[in-house]
């Protein structure tokens, strides 16, 4: 609960921010919210030689709405998103993170390069098939979320990189829900399902997408279960026999509160359940 | 009676006051040891075992010394001056007790992960913690034994030289219990585990010594300042009036901090040694891992009943999990739950057996209840268990067998004596907000939809304000000391009034409680009362607050203190109004002549003639201040009945408490809002073991649960708005009436709870399960069920 020694800077422009990430090394973290970060290097987890904190870096917040996307800067927090309905799944998923000083401080940038496969953001990323503009001193990329989480709390972003902004589809006519189940409000996700619905003219699955937060080491797509889906009616029986496909293809780690068994079994009942909120079913 | 009486004088007893503390609390302005910073203050660190059991082979403590920053560096062999192991004040007459050394540094054996086997001072509180990591230790593995019911196989040892890791065996029984199973129609059995849970207090522990010439001053974060001071005497050899001991603002014990723990004697031990104040902090790491645990219990339980449901015998088989070492208290938590194990109920015969062990764990002592919420768990269990294997209504099987309201004072079988009761009006009265009838209708309805709801009740009466010295004190339960109480009531010369109290509160509102009724029997308002605690060398010795004793007990010693100060007074304001003192009385914050109203002094006149004595009575001392020490006859006997509905998601295997409702009886309330924010505390507590905290170690004795991620404390978003109400059975015990509400909630929750959860699943063929009732663990259980 007493970190190493680290350095600090706080830089005043993004500029000025990655020149000192790139000067730092590999050893130089970036600090938005810090409440993934702080927690690992007070336990010692993470021992970092400098902190860059982006507090001072201007024009990295808010959401803008443009050509049927959200681009949302990379240090918004998540109490700027959470509750907002015209963000859809981003404004149902970010008022679900921990708890309210959580969310106070956290933000969408900060969660997306932490990685963790048991946090939400990356999940809702995955599922939206959203990206991520990132930077260095010299350049900047784009990433698709599919190629962004590569393994546990291991992600595309170089050690000199840093995101700059999260884009996501509006999509605007799908349903959505994200059922995340925990022991208590506050926790990460034991297992969250994260569940978009395009309904068709006729009420059937035009298209869907399913996304694990917890069921693997990185977020992952429920392919088999949208495959049973899409183009179906969407019935409570054809939601229920396509989430019982939600297991296929996932490696859920056990843990304390569950084991992979227990989790797979969640991840069914999670899946239906999120489907049919998402489906309005 | 008196609380009445006291009501007529001043009216503040009784009245739902705010508490005084509150404002300094909640705008951060109180003071806690972390906030105290002498001029010169070093910082301690541990370096603890990562090793539950292990010979320690070697300790190099060159490269942290090496370090610019480090003052000091100690291990197991530099404790010459620590004159004795920590202690264990529970010497039960005639048993014997099987008990490990316990010094505040290992001497070359580990036997839990946390065991401390160094100590770094030096200048601030980063660097010792990365000295700590420079000091390099050379384990030997040692087996680890985890599992009490494995470790009393004595397979492997957790102290080889014991020679067993079987502690003590001890009994409480009365009655015939075999007459008592043979005149049985039906008995039940079941294996109870009562899981190991933490306090989990907010302020973690916290210690400052300094010595000065000779003397030395420790602050502490601890519920027992008086008997710290008297171990540390005993410790480090030094006399007693050398010392001084203050436990400043005290965020929460829980009984955590009831405890004389190794790392306070070694904080005033290591200021001598450097000459400078040193400080420690624990880190909430530490604070899981080496801040005492409590329950872990497995009881047989037995119970044998008529077909109407009469019990005809009881009879509790515990398996006690003492971890490591015996701490202050450790062998005598689960005897405390042993005296009402009859619970409020008329049982002709109940016998309790304890066996203790040790494990490589941490050492289990005094949490919240200390034995008795694990005693009431078994039984309102066994209870509800009990009316179902009798396809009886469990609350007609309690009101079978309570004890009649006019049967008090009621000696059970034990021998113990319940001082007062109203077992059918708690009831009663919990029914006025609860439909039963109503809710299985729902209860049924709702089951159509897929939500599978439950029901369960908690009859319960503890024994608590602990005292008496006769009966708990070395000759009689084996506790090592008296367990009294103290008071000093000073009126100063302008009418304000100080009281030092010896009981330390950390949360529960004495200086408002305190405040009321010294200011009732003054006719001053309570702003005047300040109360004065936790400090050695302010007032008299005193005993500290744990088992809901501070009311009962040290509440009692203020109103026997101010007593003697109205007595004074009125002495005096007799002789200034030419009057008898038989006829004067206060009211309306004036001390009056009884038929003449318009002769009367305030209290700062009455203080005013007593300091500036130029005309007191013959003989009468100068000065207005009294002190009373107080021992109580008996203990109090608080009771109530609690219910909790609780929803159980089949699927997932979730439990949500959905409406909670407790009626709780400690006598006459002295101020209301302290009461429901004890039992909504105590609720809470108990619902969070229930349903959500757990302290686990793997096989190989690593702490899994070693943050409050892992242990799940509830927050406010898991517990329902819970709904209390009481009724007012005074105690004959003490002049107020009064019985402790510190542990009640906490005492009757768990069953209440776990009687609700097996509810909702019995249509699922679960009939019984033990906490905790986690999501998998439920799911599991259901699984089973429908096999």
């Amino acid at each position: 609960m007493i970190p190493a020694e680290f350095d600090y800077v706080a830089p005043d422009s993004l500029d000025a921010a990655l020149r000192a990430l790139a000067h730092g090394g590999e050893d130089a973290k970036a600090l938005a919210g810090g409440h993934s970060l702080l927690p690992l290097m007070k336990m010692r987890l993470a021992v970092p030689t400098l902190l860059v904190d982006l507090r001072h870096v201007p024009g990295l917040r808010g959401a803008q709405r443009e050509n049927g996307s959200w681009r949302i800067g990379a240090l918004t927090r998540h109490a700027d998103l959470q509750g907002r309905a015209e963000l859809g799944i981003v404004g149902e998923a970010t008022s679900l993170i921990a708890d309210q000083q959580v969310r106070n401080r956290g933000t969408i940038g900060g969660s997306l390069a932490h990685g963790d496969p048991a946090s939400d953001l990356p999940t809702i990323l995955v599922a939206m098939e959203g990206t991520v503009s990132v930077r260095n001193s010299a350049a900047s990329r784009e990433i698709a979320a599919g190629d962004l989480f590569q393994d546990y709390m291991t992600t595309a972003i170089a050690a000199d990189e840093l995101i700059t902004e999260v884009r996501v589809p509006a999509l605007e006519d799908w349903g959505h829900a994200y059922e995340k189940f925990t022991r208590r409000a506050e926790d990460w996700a034991m297992v969250g399902v994260c569940a978009l619905v395009r309904k068709g003219a006729d009420g059937s699955c035009e298209d869907v997408r399913v996304a694990f937060t917890n069921m693997a080491s990185t977020p992952i797509r429920a392919t088999a279960v949208e495959h049973a889906l899409r183009g179906q009616p969407l019935s409570s029986d054809a939601i229920t026999g396509a989430a019982e496909q939600a297991a296929e293809g996932t490696d859920p780690p056990g843990d304390l509160n569950a084991t992979p068994e227990y989790k797979r079994h969640l991840a069914r009942v999670l899946t239906r359940r999120a489907l049919s909120r998402a489906a309005g079913v | 009676m008196t609380a009445v009486d006291s009501r007529a004088q001043g009216g503040f007893v009784g009245r739902p006051m705010k508490r005084k503390e509150d404002p300094r609390l909640i705008t951060g302005r109180a003071t806690y040891v972390d906030d105290i910073q002498p001029v010169g203050t070093l910082w301690m660190a541990f370096v603890r075992s990562p090793e539950a059991h292990a010979r320690v082979t070697s300790i190099d403590t060159s490269a942290a010394l090496a370090r610019e920053d480090v003052v000091a560096v100690f291990t197991g062999d530099d404790l010459e001056g620590i004159a004795a192991p920590l202690p264990c004040a529970w010497v039960p007459p005639g048993v014997e007790v099987n008990a490990p050394e316990h010094w505040p540094l290992a001497k070359g054996h580990v036997a839990h992960v946390g065991d401390p086997v160094a100590l770094v001072i030096g200048v601030d509180r980063y660097s010792v913690v990365d000295a700590a990591e420079d000091v390099v230790v050379e384990y030997e593995p040692l087996p680890v034994v985890v599992d009490p019911e494995e470790a009393l196989k004595d397979e492997v040892l957790v102290h080889p030289g014991l020679g067993s890791n079987k502690v003590h065996e001890w009994s409480l029984g009365g009655g015939d219990l075999d007459a008592g199973f043979a005149a049985a129609d039906v008995v039940i059995e079941r294996r109870i585990v009562n899981h190991r849970v933490a306090g989990g207090a907010i302020e973690p522990r916290a210690v400052l010594a300094e010595e000065r010439a000779g003397h030395i001053t420790i602050w502490s974060s601890t519920q027992v300042p008086h008997f710290l001071r008297l171990f540390l005497s005993i410790l480090l050899g030094l006399s007693e009036e050398r010392i001084r001991v203050i436990a400043p603002e005290v965020g929460g014990g829980f009984g955590s901090k009831l405890q004389i723990y190794g790392e306070e004697i070694l904080c005033a031990w290591a200021a001598q040694r450097v000459g400078r104040p040193v400080k420690w902090v624990e880190t909430r790491s530490e604070a899981m891992m080496v801040t005492h645990h409590g329950r872990d219990q497995i009881a047989t339980v037995r119970v044998g009943a008529k077909r109407d449901g009469t019990v005809t015998a009881f009879h509790a088989k515990i398996l006690a999990d003492f971890g490591a070492y015996l701490m202050l208290l450790t062998p005598a938590v689960p005897a405390l739950g042993a005296f009402v194990m009859s619970g409020c109920y008329r049982f002709p015969a109940v016998q309790t057996d304890i066996v203790g062990v040790l494990t490589n764990k941490f050492s289990t002592d005094a949490i919240r209840g200390a034995g008795r919420p694990e005693a009431t768990h078994m039984i309102e269990v066994a209870m509800d268990q009990l009316a179902h294997e009798l396809g009886l209504d469990p609350l007609d099987v309690r009101r079978r067998n309570f004890i009649a309201a006019d049967d008090f004072p009621h000696e059970t079988a034990l021998g113990i004596v319940y001082d007062s009761g109203n077992y059918q009006a708690s009831l009663a009265k919990l029914l006025e907000h609860l439909d039963v009838a109503a809710f299985r209708a729902e209860q049924e309805r709702l089951r159509g939809e897929g939500i599978h709801r439950g029901l369960g009740f908690s009859t319960y009466t503890e024994i608590c304000g602990l005292a008496p010295s006769r009966v708990v004190g070395p000759g009689g339960f084996g506790l090592q000391t008296g367990l009294w109480e103290s008071a000093l009531v000073r009126v100063h010369l302008t009418g304000a009034v100080t009281v030092y109290t010896g009981t330390s509160p950390h949360g529960q509102g004495h200086e408002t409680g305190f405040a009321q009724i010294v200011a009732d029997r003054l006719g001053c308002d309570p702003e005047q009362v300040e109360v004065v605690h936790g400090d050695t060398a302010a007032g008299p010795q005193g005993l500290g607050t744990y088992g809901s004793r501070s009311l009962a007990v040290g509440g009692e010693a203020v109103a026997k203190a101010t007593a003697k100060v109205v007595e004074k007074g009125k002495a005096l304001v007799a002789h200034k109004l030419e009057a008898s003192p038989d006829d004067i009385e206060v009211r309306d914050g004036r001390w009056i002549v009884r038929g003449s109203p318009e002769q009367g002094m305030t209290l700062a006149e009455v203080a005013g003639s007593a300091y500036i004595p130029e005309d007191i009575p013959e003989g009468m001392e100068p000065g207005l201040e009294e002190t009373a020490f107080y021992d109580p006859n008996n203990f109090v006997f608080p009771f109530g009945a609690h219910a909790a509905i609780v929803d159980v998601d089949a699927e997932t295997g979730k439990v949500k408490v959905v409406r909670y409702l407790a009626v709780d009886d400690c006598g006459p309330a002295i101020n209301p809002l302290l009461i429901d924010g004890q039992v909504h505390g105590g609720i809470v507590h108990s619902i969070g073991q229930a349903l959500y905290e757990q302290v686990i170690y793997d096989e190989i004795g690593q702490l899994v649960t070693g943050t409050f991620v892992d242990y799940a404390l509830p927050t406010a978003a898991e517990i329902p708005s819970i709904e209390t109400d009481r009724t007012e059975t005074p105690s004959p015990v003490n002049s107020l009436g009064v019985k402790g509400i510190g542990e009640a909630g906490t005492i009757a929750a768990s069953a209440a709870v776990a009687n609700a959860v097996i509810d909702a699943l019995r249509p699922l063929g679960v009939d019984y399960m033990d906490m905790p009732f986690t999501p998998m663990r439920v799911w599991n259980a259901i699984q089973e069920g429908q096999q």
